[in-house]
């Protein structure tokens, strides 16, 4: 029988416990600095200024937000089915926490005598996890789209199947190049092979293939066809509102964090700096999230440059071009990795 | 008969057809323009007027809430209670009631003078006809755009009120601006 995680030394269970509170909680304070972020970037992308009257500079607006979704009435359509209806936005926010226990924060260090590492869990089958829970995270939305009873709901939840479905395997097979270069599926090992050279570079073409394929994974303009609020009204979450339209929101975002944080580990070198830079142990976490952070950038730059793709080109984007390209890219590594 | 174009004709310029390679490489080196496009209204900054704070600066021809005016010397009224900016309003939102001035209690500088002199700003459509209409330039039309209030009684604007100075509160767009 194969441990569920190797992690090669001994963690005290409370040290795991401990590990995942601070993660949660670290990440779900984030997530509303993302949403912030995303409105305030987007507002300075169309030469305007955004949020700015609820506290501070706006800073009090996601606040203000959440508090507005809570306070809302639980409604759903006499069409939808009740408990999967319920279950949809619950499935779609466990999935993304579960995939957020990946991301390395950083290396093991020594806190309270023991060894801990700076991550929620190191296993053997690193990208193997974050695929498995990101297909689960399609019955979040399949369910949600489904369950609601209504013909958008519906359409956006075929949308997403059909996109999720087709754009997961580029996914995939670009991560194939990293893991061979590397020779390991652990993400702590991924990261430190590249301590000579970060994987961006040689694994260049992965890395692109990664980001868009990424960009349909997180449901992100411009394949946004799932939500696309001028066909659909809003898709899957077209009939939710209040608590539940706020978890859907938030598993977004977190799996916005999720992929940026998946591309900093297998692209960007994780915790490590380039030209030789050690920073100090307790550094590596901020390293990390700085690198995050560039990535949420980079998404928000995106979506508002970009305008949404027709749903052909979005299929024939994905299978005519992203997926040779996805399967020579890993083809080309595989013969690069055996000959030297 | 087949028509055969002259030379002063110009082929229309067409762009690349689009796919294959060089599509997907002009492609790419669009969206990098676009990203380039939207980038530089970053570095350019918000042209947002922040309004209740900041406010939209007016045109010195900007016809907005009319003032009565006085002679500067004597302190008399302009008005000499003609009707004619009554007459000449369009929607008929001007009410004057005139009244002879006496010796004892002199209030302008002609026979007449105003004793009612009501606009209804809620009718008002700011064409500035009563400004052109009056005589002795008793009217003219302000700068003053913010004229909302809870009751339709509150804006009908009394002469005490239009004679009264204004507050200033709408910036004058500068020169060349």
């Amino acid at each position: 029988m194969i441990a569920p995680a190797v992690v090669g030394y001994y963690e005290p269970w409370w040290i795991q416990i401990l590990k995942s509170i601070v993660i949660f909680a670290v990440l779900f304070q984030i997530v509303p600095l993302v949403l912030l972020g995303e409105r305030k970037l987007l507002g300075r992308f169309q030469a305007r200024y955004g949020p700015n009257r609820v506290g501070p500079f706006g800073l009090l607006q996601p606040l203000a937000d959440i508090g507005k979704l809570l306070g809302k009435e639980q409604s759903r359509p006499v069409t939808s089915v009740g408990w999967l209806f319920a279950l949809a936005p619950v499935v779609s926010v466990l999935t993304a926490v579960a995939s957020l226990a990946l991301i390395p924060f950083g290396n093991r260090r020594e806190l309270f005598g023991t060894p801990v590492g700076l991550y929620g869990i190191d296993v053997s089958i690193g990208p193997l996890y974050v695929f498995a829970f990101g297909a689960i995270a399609f019955y979040g939305v399949m369910l949600g789209g489904w369950a609601s009873g209504s013909k958008y709901s519906f359409l956006g939840a075929m949308r997403a199947a059909a996109q999720l479905v087709s754009y997961e395997v580029s996914l995939g097979l670009s991560l194939i190049g990293v893991v061979m270069t590397a020779q390991t599926m652990s993400l702590t090992g991924i990261v430190e092979a590249q301590g000579g050279m970060w994987y961006v570079v040689p694994q260049f073409v992965g890395f692109v293939i990664f980001m868009v394929a990424g960009f349909a994974e997180t449901n992100r303009a411009p394949f946004d066809l799932v939500e696309a609020d001028a066909e659909l009204v809003g898709g899957y979450n077209t009939e939710y509102g209040g608590a539940r339209f706020a978890s859907f929101f938030m598993a977004e975002y977190v799996n916005i964090l999720v992929i940026s944080g998946m591309a900093v580990t297998f692209f960007l070198g994780g915790w490590q700096l380039p030209f030789g830079i050690h920073p100090a142990g307790w550094l590596e976490p901020f390293v990390v999230l700085a690198k995050m952070f560039c990535f949420v950038f980079f998404f928000i730059w995106i979506r508002a440059t970009l305008p949404r793709l027709r749903y052909d080109q979005l299929m024939s984007f994905g299978w005519k071009v992203l997926l040779p390209l996805a399967t020579l890219n890993a083809l080309v590594t595989a013969i690069l990795v055996t000959v030297t | 008969m087949t028509w055969t174009p002259g030379d002063d004709v110009i082929a229309v310029q067409r762009g690349p057809a689009p796919g294959g390679a060089g599509g997907a490489y002009r492609a790419f080196g669009e969206t990098l323009r676009g990203l380039k496009t939207t980038f530089a209204r970053i570095v350019e900054g918000p042209v947002t007027i922040q309004y209740p704070e900041e406010k939209t600066p007016v045109y010195p021809r900007f016809r907005g809430r009319h003032k009565l005016h006085r002679f500067e010397d004597t302190g008399l009224e302009k008005c000499v209670g003609c009707s004619l900016c009554a007459a000449a309003c369009p929607s008929d939102c001007i009410r004057v009631v005139a009244a002879e001035n006496t010796p004892e209690q002199r209030v302008s500088a002609g026979e007449r003078y105003a004793a009612v002199y009501e606009i209804n700003m809620s009718r008002c459509i700011f064409c500035g006809y009563c400004e052109v209409a009056c005589p002795f330039d008793a009217i003219t039309m302000g700068h003053d755009y913010e004229l909302s209030d809870y009751n339709r009684g509150d804006l009908i604007f009394t002469k005490e009120m239009l004679l009264d100075v204004p507050l200033e509160r709408t910036p004058l767009r500068a020169e060349g601006e």
